[in-house]
């Protein structure tokens, strides 16, 4: 019957989310803000780029003498190579114009490499015009032209749609919908993903959009692209568009129109509620909560159409989840929040913030055992879930009395790789369609 | 590889083309003047002659904010020039509200270690000429209280921020529908005769 493809979907999906979660937590613990760490990365980035960018350059220079002398005929008064650093800044720049409309056989590398020379030695000409201003030279190298390369672009916009974190997001759909009960459906299920993901990225460019200023000040965000002038707001708030109006579009007619309502819900709540909540009041932490609880309730309706009690305790789990997540990160970064003006529990009230922490990390054990009682999952799911959702208590516990940063510490790493495990372990311990108790829905 | 380059380039949506810059005719030394008027207020950089972009810098150091050189073309319509303007106008109010914030803070942050090393008994400089500090959870209180004094002056700035890139953004997307008509209409005029 439909029960064998059925569970071979739901152990493939297990498999596949268990990886992607795995390599998620991997990536975000490699990413975790360490701030010594983060000033010798930027620091040896730094170093790096400025060893690339004088390689870079005397490659092009060797290159431009090159072709110098090939090109003899074109130019009217070759310059010599040694006096390229001797000559004026106008001079210099005449010099680089000239170059352009070379064609690319001339020189043996390939183009692109070219233009990235040209567009290095034309922030390098500036470098070369100031060089008698010793001091400014330093900071004119950092000056870059505002301008969009279409190579870069794909980059950029992962970094404006937070990808990382949406794929998260749609994992933790994925894991909604595949909890849910009934028959798995492949192509509703990567409508679904994909619906759900643009939801996200648009939710998180227009998120980025507000805050930049706020992004600038922060350690944790000021590379992102609009604070860097990668991009500008306008293509930002186009991107945002260009991704919510198909995802939704797609929740709604692809999907069924409840999904696609939840998924308005979630993009008006986390740009609309919870960004300008986060300067407003501490209430923001609840309401990103339930950003958060939402997608793997979409999953869920998105399986079965309707809003269960199995939905309501998905959402639950990724609800509780979110505080002890959310407020240990925050114990590291009060001193930023404090003079960005934003507001946070763990700046204006420190024990609530470890309280709630605690209080969380308890209602997950409370959730987990809630599960087979929905029939959502069988009695093995509390069972072996136990050690972790004890060990991540404990964890909040220690925050509760230590309150420092290593406890807090502790406590974040641990959730990174709590979620991606309990909801492996749902998965695993899914309720089949057989053996469902007295408490549940009668399948249609 | 370079005839997929070329062609990929060669694909460069039309959009992108109308939201770019008209070409830029070097004008003559008025241009120039103007563009080292602009330059002079910017930490005196100049961007190089024949650019014809905005030009984007390090962070301040004491705002963190990075600043933009914004350029004037020649023949920048009324609505480019009200667009410039308010960006030039944001940027450096942007620019005076987080310097004053961060030097405050900076500032206030001494003075309240000052004051609990002082309350303490402690001297500012240990005897290994290490500049004695508090940990994170003496500092708490400061931070705390950082954040309730200035709560009213952040809803303000909040309120002008989101207003001010409302603002922007709305203008950016007129300045790029004008772009795209005054491409479109010297063709359209063109086809008429």
């Amino acid at each position: 019957m439909a029960a064998s493809p059925h569970t071979l979907s739901s152990r493939l999906l297990t498999g596949w989310v268990g990886g992607c979660a795995w390599y998620l937590e991997r990536r975000a613990v490699q990413e975790a803000p360490h701030t010594f760490m983060h000033l010798f990365r930027s620091i040896n980035k730094r170093w790096i780029t400025f060893q690339h960018f004088t390689f870079l350059k005397r490659m092009y220079v060797t290159q431009l003498n090159r072709s110098l002398n090939q090109q003899v005929k074109r130019k009217p008064e070759p310059v010599a190579l040694p006096f390229l650093e001797k000559t004026s800044l106008g001079q210099a720049k005449a010099e680089i114009c000239e170059m352009r409309p070379l064609p690319p056989t001339s020189l043996p590398l390939s183009r692109k490499p070219n233009e990235k020379e040209l567009i290095e030695l034309e922030s390098a000409s500036i470098i070369e015009g100031s060089l008698d201003a010793g001091k400014e030279t330093k900071d004119e190298k950092h000056w870059k032209e505002m301008k969009l390369h279409l190579d870069d672009l794909p980059g950029i916009l992962a970094r404006l749609s937070k990808i990382k974190l949406t794929a998260l997001v749609v994992s933790t759909t994925s894991a909604g919908f595949a909890l849910a009960p009934g028959p798995f459906d492949w192509p509703c299920f990567l409508l679904t993903s994909l619906g759900t993901g643009l939801a996200s990225c648009a939710a998180n460019s227009i998120n980025q959009f507000f805050e930049v200023p706020f992004d600038s000040n922060m350690n944790r965000t000021k590379n992102r692209p609009l604070v860097r002038g990668q991009i500008s707001p306008l293509l930002a708030v186009s991107f945002a568009t260009c991704c919510a109006v198909p995802g939704v579009a797609l929740l709604t007619w692809g999907v069924n129109p409840l999904t696609g309502a939840l998924g308005v819900f979630n993009i008006f709540l986390y740009t609309c509620c919870y960004t300008p909540l986060k300067r407003i009041s501490i209430a923001n932490t609840w309401v990103g909560a339930v950003v958060g609880a939402v997608p793997p309730v979409m999953g869920w309706t998105a399986a079965t159409g309707s809003l269960d009690a199995g939905a309501f305790l998905l959402g639950g789990i990724l609800y509780s989840w979110q505080f002890p997540h959310f407020n240990a990160l925050s114990w590291g970064l009060r001193e930023d929040y404090s003079r960005g003006g934003y507001c946070m529990m763990s700046v204006t009230h420190p024990a609530l913030c470890r309280r709630v922490a605690l209080r969380h990390c308890l209602a997950l054990i409370g959730l987990s055992t809630a599960a087979p009682v929905l029939d959502v999952t069988t009695w093995t799911f509390p069972v072996i879930s136990l050690p972790i959702n004890l060990y991540i208590t404990y964890l909040g516990f220690r925050f509760y009395t230590d309150a420092d940063r290593k406890s807090s510490r502790k406590l974040f790493f641990c959730s990174l790789w709590h979620l991606p495990l309990l909801l492996l372990l749902m998965l695993t311990c899914k309720q089949p369609p057989g053996a469902r108790g007295a408490g549940a829905e009668p399948q249609s | 590889m370079v005839g997929f380059r070329a062609s990929r380039r060669a694909l460069l949506p039309p959009l992108c083309r109308a939201f770019a810059r008209p070409g830029c005719p070097l004008g003559p030394e008025r241009g120039a003047e103007r563009r080292e008027a602009a330059a002079s207020r910017v930490s005196g950089f100049c961007p190089p002659r024949k650019s014809c972009r905005d030009w984007i810098g390090p962070p301040d150091k004491h705002s963190n904010l990075r600043p933009i050189h914004f350029y004037i073309p020649e023949s920048e319509s009324p609505l480019e020039q009200k667009l410039r303007q308010l960006r030039q106008e944001t940027q450096e109010w942007n620019q005076q509200f987080w310097a004053n914030q961060n030097l405050t803070f900076r500032k206030e942050k001494e003075e309240f270690i000052h004051s609990r090393l002082k309350a303490k008994g402690l001297e500012l400089r240990s005897g290994s000429g290490q500049k004695a500090t508090l940990d994170a959870e003496e500092m708490a209180d400061f931070y705390k209280e950082f954040l309730s004094k200035n709560f009213q002056k952040h809803m303000y700035y909040n309120r002008d921020w989101y207003k001010r890139n409302f603002a922007i953004t709305f203008f950016m997307g007129k300045v790029a529908l004008e772009r795209v008509w005054n491409k479109l209409r010297p063709k359209h005029k063109k086809s008429s005769t």
